[in-house]
């Protein structure tokens, strides 16, 4: 009990105000906010306006990815690397559906467009999520459940193999090259007012992401197999010892995660008409800062981490330079980590 | 047939071996005390009997059936739930949703909303705490809601691990009543305690535990009197 209250206190002590590295994290901070506000106010609101729905879109993608990787971090402790390669294989498998004779049976092909895509998209994400689903289940199952009981470090090595091997996997079966993915989103822009606009497409990629997300959060604070997996993340003795069958729930864990993977790899498609066997790898890295920025193992700070981490992302690529974005989301990462451990919203509940 | 028996049971933490052959058994009606000091096994017999840890020889049979190797969950099903020590409540958790997990493998609605009434009357306290988040209840608070989240699976066999640990005196006197009550209502318990007075006062029949062995076995008014236990473990 000691030495959790200890480690609780470790966590929370960088968030005193006295140690000069903080006054230094607080500079950097504020000179970057003050260097973009400058830049901003140049630029116009038209253009912060695109800017923004951009980093909105983005922000979403990441967000559904990175609530994977906080969930099963917060139920079973592992940085799931492989989660970014789940991610590319919804696209992939959804490009392999819609370009396949079965794309056609359902009434998508690679030139469909308007508003009778709907219904087959619906259908076209029900699959590939299910698909991914199952896939990371049976990831779960082989190469992470036999490690258990094993050393950390075991199962987060494994993690790593299995990305490798998906992304090989993906390289094999359509090759290295960047395949397109159909575009069967609408271009036109939507007025906001004040000649600001937002791309049709970026609300579509929001409004899903979205949906997504409340369904989420009202299966695990509602449903009794979402609390089962809530209480299996805060204390997996105590869950088992209540009748909870753990397995079943870490394997929801993997299920829901990579549902929300395979959702945002055809939002990812759609939205960029490109995809890539390695991109998930990246990816991913995006997607584990957001989810360490919201405080890993926490799921709204997830979805907001993603939001932020999009919306920086856009705002460097449009007000800065686009060569130093990804410098600048990792030095989040290693800010975050060396500032604020716990993320966003870490988790702070007292121990008695 | 006793309720539970437990058949010398060896158990082993990697190397370290934490049980040595132990044997104890609970009947219908009992409250059964295990006393010992730190480090005896008194946890690891609880979570070896909820299947959380196997023992490596040895039997334990419930209602005369085998669940040595049984999985926590079947084991709950089966009627055996514990509250653990240290409480372990989810701590992120609402009281009632901590109430809810307790009843995690039953079905029937109607018969939880019942034993949840009865849970609030024997803790009243729980229902004027019912929506806060179990992490910011007080430490007895929070052994209210370990027992009653325990009493949700409306077990065949309760058992109790060091539920006075760390409570003010009169708390500690409150929940020995509570013991005696649920025990009055018909369930079964197995006490684990350091406070082996409290335990003993409480108790049937008792267990003295021993780095991994029962040296002493009696009811609970055979060990109070014992020379034995009053020097180890009652400061006389």
């Amino acid at each position: 009990m000691a030495t959790a209250v200890q480690r609780l206190r470790g966590t929370f002590l960088p968030l005193s105000f006295n140690s000069g590295l903080n006054v230094i994290g607080i500079l950097v901070v504020l000179v970057a906010l003050f260097a973009s506000t400058q830049r901003v106010i140049e630029g116009g609101g038209t253009y912060f306006f695109q800017t923004l729905g951009f980093g909105l879109a983005q922000g979403a993608i990441f967000a559904l990815v990175a609530l994977g990787y906080t969930m099963v971090y917060g139920i079973i402790e592992l940085i799931n690397f492989a989660h970014g390669d789940v991610f590319t294989l919804g696209a992939f498998f959804s490009l392999a559906i819609i370009t396949s004779p079965l794309g056609a049976l359902i009434g998508l092909t690679p030139s469909s467009s308007g508003a009778g895509v709907i219904l087959p998209l619906l259908g076209l994400f029900v699959v590939t999520m299910l698909f991914c689903a199952l896939v990371n289940i049976a990831i779960e199952r082989v190469a992470y459940r036999p490690l258990r009981h094993a050393p950390r470090l075991a199962p987060l090595i494994t993690a790593i193999g299995m990305s490798a091997l998906l992304e090989g996997i993906m390289n094999v079966w359509k090759g290295p090259y960047n395949l397109a993915y159909p575009d069967f989103l609408p271009e036109n822009q939507i007025p906001l007012g004040g000649g600001a606009t937002i791309a049709a497409k970026s609300v579509f990629v929001i409004v899903i992401a979205v949906v997504l997300m409340v369904v989420l959060t009202l299966f695990i604070n509602r449903s009794k197999l979402g609390k089962a997996m809530r209480a299996t993340a805060q204390d997996r003795d105590a869950a088992q010892l209540m009748g909870i069958d753990i397995n079943r729930t870490i394997s929801a864990t993997f299920f829901i995660g990579a549902a929300l993977a395979g959702a945002g790899g055809i939002i990812y498609g759609l939205y960029y008409n490109s995809v890539q066997a390695f991109d998930g790898f990246q990816y991913g890295l995006y997607a584990f800062t957001a989810a360490v920025f919201g405080g890993i193992g926490n799921i709204p700070g997830a979805a907001i981490g993603g939001f932020v981490i999009g919306i920086v992302f856009a705002m460097s690529d449009g007000y800065f330079t686009t060569k130093w974005t990804i410098p600048l989301i990792f030095a989040i990462l290693i800010f975050v980590l060396v500032f604020r451990p716990t993320g966003l919203l870490g988790m702070r509940v007292p121990e008695k | 047939m006793a309720l539970l028996e437990v058949e010398r049971i060896d158990v082993f933490y990697g190397r370290v071996q934490a049980l040595h052959g132990e044997s104890l058994q609970v009947d219908q009606g009992e409250v059964v005390a295990l006393i010992g000091s730190n480090g005896a096994g008194k946890t690891t017999t609880l979570r070896t009997i909820s299947g959380l840890q196997h023992p490596a020889r040895g039997t334990i049979k419930f209602n005369g059936k085998d669940i040595t190797r049984s999985e926590p969950q079947d084991i709950v099903n089966m009627g055996i739930c514990q509250s653990p020590e240290g409480r372990r409540l989810f701590a992120r958790m609402t009281v009632l949703d901590n109430l809810r997990m307790g009843a995690y493998t039953r079905r029937n609605q109607a018969e939880i909303k019942q034993d949840m009434d009865r849970v609030f009357e024997l803790f009243p306290r729980l229902k004027e705490r019912l929506n806060q988040v179990a992490g910011t209840l007080s430490g007895g608070e929070q052994q209210m809601c370990a027992m009653g989240r325990a009493l949700m699976a409306k077990p065949k066999l309760l058992m109790l691990d060091e539920p006075s640990l760390g409570l003010a005196p009169i708390l500690v006197e409150t929940i020995f009543q509570i013991v005696r009550e649920i025990n009055a209502q018909g369930t079964p318990v197995l006490l684990v305690e350091q406070n082996a007075t409290k335990a003993l006062e409480v108790a049937h029949r008792g267990y003295v535990l021993e780095t991994g062995n029962i040296v002493q076995t009696g009811t609970g008014k055979e060990l109070l009197a014992s020379k034995e236990v009053q020097t180890a473990y009652l400061g006389m």
